[in-house]
């Protein structure tokens, strides 16, 4: 698949300081792995449905540790897919206009599934408030949770994650850059100056 | 009478050693250092560092009236006519009505006569109505007031040889002169633009080369069997200019016209569909181009003429296809000459060249005995300044003529009229149309 | 990208952002919920001079599934037909609100005069004028051409090494010109196949090859063949004497069991339709196993989405998909 989106680059250092490294990142997917499991009583009805792009990176990752600790040896395309949110966006005249990427459903749908939206920051909660509309077009979920890597506040609408790699407290002066090394050739958190690009 | 005595000091005629002139009682008075001597009461006019004309001559312009006075009249062309620096103009018979008959004709000669800006010499279609399918009575516009010498279907092609024949011959009784639209209708049926790469890609209707160029071989073969004299509007085409050549060589009475945008400006232009570019004929190729400036230059062709044609915006500010075919030309005509030959370097075109194909040639084919003469003393005051170092760029509302559709908006051309003199009477003096006061 | 006036418009990116786009369209349109929300509020107006229900259709479709408010000029029959019309029937448009204009248009290059001539500002999306081109008819074209060439790596790709053949009326064709003009773009190697009546002067230039003899380039196998609608009028006299009699044409031009089998079952069989029956295609080719030719018709719908989304989803000062920065979340 080609993807429009650039990888991020490191800016010199000083500018940015890492939060997370990578054995933070991978410590906190594990975490939110088996927190999933816990919560819906196994994983068998459970579709992980990553935001493009970082988010359907995360959604892989969290898909395999899944997988792993619940036992279960089926293909991971049975567990996770993708969900593009572009065409549901609340400020689509706002920016220029965005490629959409690609949505993958499991075979079995997410009709009376627990479907887990799968995100890298959670911010405003537009991009879910979007995603939430974007899973209504493509069935009837039993119940739809949220999983983010960051969680870095400053909430616009009534959404919160159900599991969150870290809460990181910062100001809207800032902008959190998550790199993964899918994308990004290394996997950190970072938090610069110059607010929401 | 001083308002009509004009002391024209240092001009430079047909761009040579300067010198004086004098303009009394309609025609030249003195020249050199006379001038001055016999000035007395003249108005002086500063030209040092102008070139001096003879007043221009155009064969060919649409003047509009009767019938379309929302694009043109007789007054607002003319006025323009001698702000271009032009001292007579043919007006085109394709009026409404068509000028085809003594009365039509006489009346626009009259209009001319009281506008007072330029000579004004109809020009009378071939057949009645245009239509084509009989002459109209040439004698009668011949022998009219107007005193009719050039005919023309100007707008649609004589295109039946037989007719195209009878008109040659007849017009020799009073030494008359068809000239020939050639345009061979069914091979042009729709056409919008020059037939080729370019019409090709836009998907408009193509207008080949050799509409023209039939049509042209033709009637220079009729001309040369019949003993009489064609000649050919608004040449367009490189093969045109071959054929024209080759019966000038034979010794055929054949005559040409150049349009000034002919000499500039190529199908690539109609790209962006604009229809200040759609002219009949069409904006030709670079090769095209390159042909007819040679043949300017080489005397194959006589003349250029404007084929002024001044439409209203609605006619022009909309779809190609339903666009009129025409360009304005009397304001940008001598700049633009000037630009594409008199300062370019691959023909050898000078000021002489100006005067010959712009005065002398036009009133020489349209039988003009008073135009287009030798600027000595005698000679009828038809006299045009020009400022070769002046540079202006052409903006449509600016411009004199009643329509804002010229091809050359926004381009900055060298070259300005200063003052024209239409038999004594300043016209124009410092660019400025001058109206008449007695 | 402002406007959609001409596939010549479009480099290599755009034209595949289109197809990739497409494609997530198409996709959406397999579910049972095909309505999208992006273009909720907007109102695109199709302003059809020439008759086409397919086309208008199709584009009525497209922004529908979008969420756009659609209204339906027809001009045609209606005293348009001098110049100034086409300004004044533009401004009320605008006036009316519409944020976008689809036009059809007999006469070539009237979606540009629109476009260029300051009458309005919104975007102008070409639906097919006069001989000049049609867009959106091509793109559906390359779209079904790299579905079916490119299968599971159609996303991203272009058809770069693919033969087709464009076969029939080039001379009066807007799809002929759209596509030799796409299709190079995407990389692929045209041959336009006509008799020498119905090709323009100038096609020397354009960026394919061309060929009178139709069985020659269909036994060079190509991986399309396209052919083009032919109007029975181009064989009078008064239509313009093109062809001898539509015998003639069907025996020399036009695409029977024959020529089908001797193209092999792999190659496409593609029509922009309507088609003549038994003029330029027979009953066998058109429903052969090998022709996409409804196929077409399903694609346009997702092909004018994606033109629509890109050319209207976008912010108010319409920094188009020429525009480098397809932003992508920043958090």
């Amino acid at each position: 698949m080609t993807s429009g989106t650039p990888a991020r680059p490191r800016p010199e250092p000083g500018g940015e300081r890492v939060v997370l490294d990578a054995g933070d990142i991978a410590r906190a997917t594990t975490r939110i792995a088996h927190e999933i499991i816990e919560r819906n009583l196994g994983s068998s009805d459970v579709v992980l449905l990553g935001i493009p792009t970082r988010g359907a990176f995360l959604a892989r990752r969290l898909g395999e540790r899944v997988l792993r600790a619940d036992e279960r040896d089926v293909p991971l395309d049975t567990l996770v897919g993708t969900l593009d949110i572009t065409l549901h966006r609340d400020d689509l005249r706002r920016r220029p206009v965005r490629a959409i990427e690609p949505t993958t459903v499991p075979a079995g749908g997410i009709d009376d599934k627990v479907v887990v939206l799968v995100d890298d920051v959670l911010y405003s909660g537009r991009t879910v408030r979007a995603a939430l509309d974007a899973v209504s077009d493509l069935g009837r979920p039993r119940r739809v949770q949220l999983a983010v890597l960051v969680d870095r506040g400053h909430r616009e609408l009534p959404i919160r994650a159900d599991f969150v790699g870290k809460n990181l407290p910062t100001s809207a002066s800032e902008h959190v850059s998550v790199r993964l090394s899918e994308l990004d050739d290394v996997d950190e958190v970072a938090i610069g100056k110059g607010g929401d690009r | 009478m001083s308002a009509h005595r004009y002391l024209i000091r240092g001009a430079a005629p047909l761009g040579g050693d300067p010198t004086d002139l004098l303009l009394a009682d309609g025609v030249i008075a003195a020249t050199g250092a006379e001038a001055a001597a016999q000035a007395g009461d003249a108005q002086v006019v500063d030209a040092a560092g102008l070139v001096v004309l003879p007043g221009l001559v155009d064969l060919h312009t649409h003047l509009r009236e009767p019938g379309r006075e929302d694009a043109e009249t007789v007054l607002s062309g003319t006025r323009a006519a001698a702000v271009g620096g032009f001292t007579c103009v043919h007006a085109m018979a394709n009026t409404q009505p068509v000028a085809d008959t003594a009365g039509v004709v006489e009346q626009v000669w009259r209009l001319g006569r009281d506008a007072g800006w330029v000579d004004v010499r109809p020009v009378g279609a071939v057949t009645v109505g245009l239509a084509g399918e009989r002459l109209a009575e040439l004698g009668a516009m011949a022998d009219s007031a107007a005193r009719v010498r050039v005919f023309s279907d100007d707008g649609v092609c004589v295109s039946d040889p037989v007719l195209m024949r009878r008109a040659l011959e007849y017009v020799k009784a009073f030494d008359g002169v068809v000239a020939q639209h050639a345009q061979e209708p069914r091979l042009t049926e729709g056409a919008v633009m020059n037939e080729g790469v370019v019409s090709a890609e836009l998907g408009l209707t193509g207008w080949p080369a050799v509409a023209e160029e039939s049509i042209v071989a033709r009637d220079v073969l009729l001309a040369e069997h019949v003993g009489s004299r064609v000649h050919i509007c608004h040449l367009s085409t490189a093969g045109s200019v071959d054929i024209v050549r080759w019966a000038k060589s034979r010794g055929i009475q054949v005559t040409a016209e150049v349009t000034p945008h002919h000499l500039v400006l190529t199908d690539e232009i109609v790209r962006g569909y604009d229809p200040q570019f759609k002219v009949n004929p069409p904006l030709r190729t670079a090769e095209d181009v390159a042909a007819v400036r040679a043949g300017l230059a080489d005397g194959t062709i006589d003349i250029v003429a404007t084929d002024h044609a001044p439409h209203p915006v609605e006619d022009k500010d909309c779809e190609f296809d339903a666009a009129a075919f025409g360009m304005t030309g009397l304001e940008t005509a001598l700049s633009v000459v000037i630009s594409s030959m008199v300062l370019a370097d691959d023909v050898d075109f000078g000021w002489a060249d100006v005067a010959r194909t712009m005065s002398a040639a036009p009133a020489a084919i349209g039988r003009v005995a008073d135009q287009g003469r030798p600027l000595a003393v005698g000679e009828p005051a038809h006299v045009t300044l020009v400022d070769p170092d002046a540079r202006w760029t052409v903006v449509p509302r600016e411009l004199r003529t009643a329509s804002d559709n010229t091809p050359f908006a926004g381009r900055e051309l060298p070259g300005r009229v200063v003052a024209t003199f239409y038999g004594g009477r300043a016209t124009v003096l410092d660019g400025v149309p001058q109206e008449r006061t007695a | 990208m402002r406007h959609l006036l001409s596939a010549h418009d479009l480099s290599r990116e755009e034209a595949v952002l289109i197809l990739d786009t497409a494609a997530a369209m198409a996709a959406t349109q397999q579910r049972e919920m095909k309505k999208l929300p992006p273009l909720r509020g907007k109102t695109v107006v199709n302003l059809f001079f020439e008759d086409s229900t397919r086309t208008r259709i199709s584009f009525e479709a497209a922004a529908k599934r979008l969420s756009a408010d659609v209204i339906n000029f027809s001009a045609k029959g209606s005293s348009v037909s001098k110049g100034e019309s086409l300004k004044d029937t533009a401004q009320t448009l605008q006036a009316m609100g519409a944020d976008a204009v689809v036009i059809r248009h007999a006469a070539s290059g009237a979606p540009h005069r629109l476009a260029t001539s300051g009458w309005i500002d919104a975007p102008v999306i070409n639906a097919g004028d006069g001989k000049h081109q049609h867009p959106t008819q091509a793109l559906l074209d390359a779209y079904t051409m790299r579905r079916h060439l490119r299968g599971e790596d159609a996303i991203g790709s272009d058809l770069a090494g693919f033969r087709v053949l464009v076969v029939g009326d080039v001379l009066h064709s807007r799809v002929a010109r759209s596509n030799v003009d796409l299709l190079h773009t995407l990389g692929a190697h045209v041959t336009l196949v006509a008799p020498p009546t119905l090709l323009p002067v100038g096609v020397g230039t354009w960026p394919c090859e061309v060929s009178y003899d139709l069985d020659a380039a269909v036994a060079a196998r190509p991986d399309a063949i396209m052919m083009l609608r032919v109007q029975r009028e181009r064989m009078s006299s008064a239509g313009g004497g093109f062809f001898p009699s539509p015998q003639e044409y069907s025996r020399k031009y036009g695409l029977d069991g024959a020529r089908l089998r001797a193209l092999g079952p792999d190659a496409l069989v593609m029509h922009p339709g309507p088609m003549n029956r038994g003029l330029e295609i027979s009953a066998e080719a058109a429903d052969s196993a090998q022709a996409v030719i409804l196929e077409q018709v399903t694609n346009g719908v997702a092909v004018r989405m994606a033109v629509l989304y890109l050319l209207l989803a976008g912010a108010d000062d319409r920094a188009g998909v020429s525009t480098p920065e397809l932003v992508k979340d920043s958090v």
